[in-house]
């Protein structure tokens, strides 16, 4: 059985706290998670960490990251992370906000912390609702997807178009780096993950804001089996919300 | 022989491990753990078959996953 | 302990900003209105020259979210702003209040309700003595009436915020702000010795615990606890009241009054007593707590008192509050925009004076 030199691939990471989440079965805020706790243990972060947390499902990720946090009120992470980056400059400073969250009431506060450059790094979950308060339509909800404020259905005439926020991200002066990965399968698990890495790398070295957004599945609010909601990434949102790397101010020769 | 060990009072049943096994061996077993979820499981008989490629635990959103890998032996060892 | 330095003439805007400076406010979150812009305008350099940091935020909302962040690191930090501005730091407040993070605001009141106008008023004397967000909290408030007192009080603003893990505000008004006087500016010794910074995020390290700050409860039980904590502590500060007695002791008649329309009453209770005439005024300096017991003493000598303010009354109601068992106040409502002379205070004074 078990032989002697067997060797334990994978396992918690230690930043991330050995406790069940809350979240329902097939929500990939676990998985982002778990890429986050990941990262801070290989970076080896995990004490220079400040977190902010927004307003969302995903409040609850201080209960599940290892690290100092604090709650910002709905949309206001971003300026919650300038203000915390701009009193400890030396601290790793990262938000994690849904889409309702970072593309609607927080909108405002997004876009200036991208275009001042704001050492931070966003990491942004894209499920096309809000989660949280049930289903509703969010800046990202697809035309013609169904939620509980739009059911009949999204409609361009009526609510207009959904937002792809990482290109507008990309189009700011004070961005070192935006990415759009997805959670759905394991090769852009990995992907999202080194997405993530570069991010955080754009902050440790100073060179401006990071960007990261992450397609993920609802299968509450999408009202779907877990895997026909990981399959609905790949059918319906990566179409729309394109995979990759759009700006990468390395391959630019940086920021001036 | 490399294997995994699913931590089942923390698997939601959700499957989403079962589609991306290269050697298709996680099914859902008939077991309910505490929260009422039908929990994942590699049946004994395919136990063997684990690479330890590790993509289970990749996907899995609640960490219940963890991967024993036993390098192959090489010739002659 | 106080190290004395030359009189300098500044404006209060800039007295304000001079005494962030002397109480090591380390950061500075801004957003033009008139009539406080002199504020940012002076911290965009000198803070920066301090070796703290300056940000011009894209809206109030987004400067006093900054200011929680900064707050919640343990660093002090201030926003300024006025009346509409002000309404729209109230989210972050709220936060700031439930979740005990330090900090301090400063409001020069303008006219309003709306976008009102740029002169002086006192209409967010409830906004800022009530918990101006939602929920059920309050915080410090302040109600400087001389320039030298905007100075020292944003000294005491931070040594308070930090002290009790709460914002606090300062609240002047626009004549406040562009008045200019001589002032001695000072700097507090040992502001790093405040008691309980094991609160602050400053990165969890292997011999602590990992440290959260909050306002969301949703255990059981929980919001309650921490509104019965919140309530102890608001309970506590009813022993840190201060105000300020002028010609009380054998008053007749006592007016009172805040900030800027106190100075004037002040003028005009000079002007009575030289009459021989037994006007006194009142001035609460902490406008939250409201200095009641103080008042109240007063109250059960048998005097009689009359409320000015530039409003339609509003710290009247704390007034009533605090005598309503012994006595009533009069009260004189001025409409914002000037402020009047000491001599257009006389008539409803006299009034009160004789009973009318
Ligand atoms: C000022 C304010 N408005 C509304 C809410 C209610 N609210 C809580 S969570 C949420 C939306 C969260 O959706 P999203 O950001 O997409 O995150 P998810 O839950 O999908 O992860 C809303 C509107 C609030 N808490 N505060
Ligand atoms: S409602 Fe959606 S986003 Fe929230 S935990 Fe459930 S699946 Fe995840
Ligand atoms: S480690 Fe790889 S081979 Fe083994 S069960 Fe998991 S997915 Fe299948
Ligand atoms: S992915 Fe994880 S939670 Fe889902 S069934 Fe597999 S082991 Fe259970």
């Amino acid at each position: 059985m078990s032989e002697m030199n067997e060797k334990l691939v994978f396992d918690r990471p230690k930043s991330v706290i050995d406790r069940a989440t809350h979240y329902c079965p097939g929500c990939h805020h676990g998985v982002a998670h778990r890429l986050v706790g990941e990262l801070l243990d290989e970076m080896d972060l995990a004490e220079k960490v400040i977190l902010t947390t927004s307003i969302g499902c995903s409040v609850f990720l201080y209960n599940y990251l290892n690290v100092d946090a604090v709650e910002a009120p709905h949309g206001r992470a971003p300026a919650v992370a300038t203000g915390i980056k701009r009193a400890r400059p030396e601290h790793f400073v990262f938000t994690y906000q849904g889409d309702g969250d970072l593309a609607s009431i927080g909108m405002a506060e997004i876009i200036h912390a991208a275009n001042r450059g704001e050492k931070i790094s966003v990491i942004f979950v894209n499920n096309t609702v809000y989660g949280m308060t049930g289903g509703q339509m969010a800046p990202t909800t697809l035309i013609g997807q169904t939620t509980t404020t739009t059911p009949a259905g999204r409609c361009m005439t009526h609510e207009g178009a959904p937002i792809r926020m990482t290109e507008i991200i990309a189009s700011l002066g004070g961005v070192a780096y935006a990415a759009r990965g997805s959670l759905d399968n394991v090769k852009n698990i990995r992907k999202a993950k080194k997405y993530i890495k570069k991010a955080f790398e754009f902050q440790l070295s100073g060179t401006g804001f990071g960007f990261v957004e992450l397609l993920s599945a609802c299968p509450t609010n999408w009202k779907m089996t877990p895997l026909a909601a990981n399959e609905r990434i790949q059918k319906e949102m990566i179409p729309y919300f394109p995979l990759g790397v759009f700006k990468d101010v390395s391959e630019e020769g940086g920021i001036c | 022989m490399s294997r995994i060990v699913v931590q089942e009072d923390r698997c939601k049943g959700c499957l989403l491990c079962t589609t991306v096994c290269p050697v298709d061996i996680i099914v859902q077993s008939d077991r309910f753990n505490a929260s009422g979820y039908k929990v994942a499981e590699v049946p004994e008989a395919d136990a063997d078959k684990c690479t330890g490629c590790a993509s289970c635990a990749t996907i899995c959103p609640d960490v219940a996953i963890k991967v024993y890998k036993t390098p192959k032996k090489k010739k002659g060892e | 302990m106080t190290k004395q330095a030359e009189r300098i003439f500044v404006k209060g805007n800039e007295a304000i900003a001079r005494g962030a400076l002397a109480a090591k406010c380390k950061c500075f979150f801004g957003y033009p209105i008139t009539p406080q812009n002199d504020i940012p305008e002076f911290m965009s350099s000198a803070i920066i020259k301090a070796g703290g940091d300056f940000v011009q935020a894209e809206s109030e909302i987004a400067a006093a979210n900054m200011l929680l962040g900064a707050g919640a690191a343990g660093v002090r930090a201030m926003t300024s702003s006025s009346s509409p501005g002000v309404s729209l730091k109230q989210e972050a407040i709220s936060y700031m209040a439930g979740s005990e993070i330090p900090a301090v605001v400063v409001n020069m009141n303008r006219g309003g309700p709306g976008l009102g106008d740029i002169g002086p008023a006192q209409g967010d004397y409830y906004q800022s003595t009530r918990g101006g967000g939602h929920g059920d909290y309050r915080h410090f408030t302040l109600g400087p009436a001389t320039v030298q007192e905007a100075y020292d009080l944003t000294i005491r603003a931070f040594d308070i915020a930090f002290r009790h893990r709460t914002p606090v505000l300062i609240l002047g008004d626009a004549i406040l702000g562009q008045m200019k006087e001589p002032i001695v500016p000072w700097e507090p010794e040992n502001i790093d010795d405040e008691p309980g910074r094991d609160w602050c995020l400053d990165g969890k390290t292997p011999d602590r615990e990992k440290r959260l700050l909050k306002s969301l409860f949703l255990q059981e039980g929980e919001l309650a606890g921490q509104n019965k904590h919140l309530q102890a502590k608001y309970d506590a500060w009813e022993e840190l009241t201060e105000c300020e007695q002028f010609e009380t002791e054998d008053a007749e008649l006592v007016i009172c009054a805040y900030g800027s329309i106190a100075r004037i009453a002040k003028s005009a209770v000079r002007k009575f007593r030289s009459q021989g005439k037994k006007v006194g005024l009142f001035r609460p300096i902490t406008l939250y707590p409201f200095p009641s017991k103080e008042l109240k003493a007063l109250a059960e000598q048998g005097k009689r008192f009359l409320t000015i303010e530039q409003n339609l009354g509003q710290m009247l109601d704390d007034v009533r509050l605090a005598i309503r068992t012994v006595a009533d106040s009069d009260f004189y409502a001025i409409y914002p925009g000037n402020l009047p002379t000491p001599d257009e205070l006389e008539e409803p004074i006299l009034n009160s004076l004789e009973g009318k």
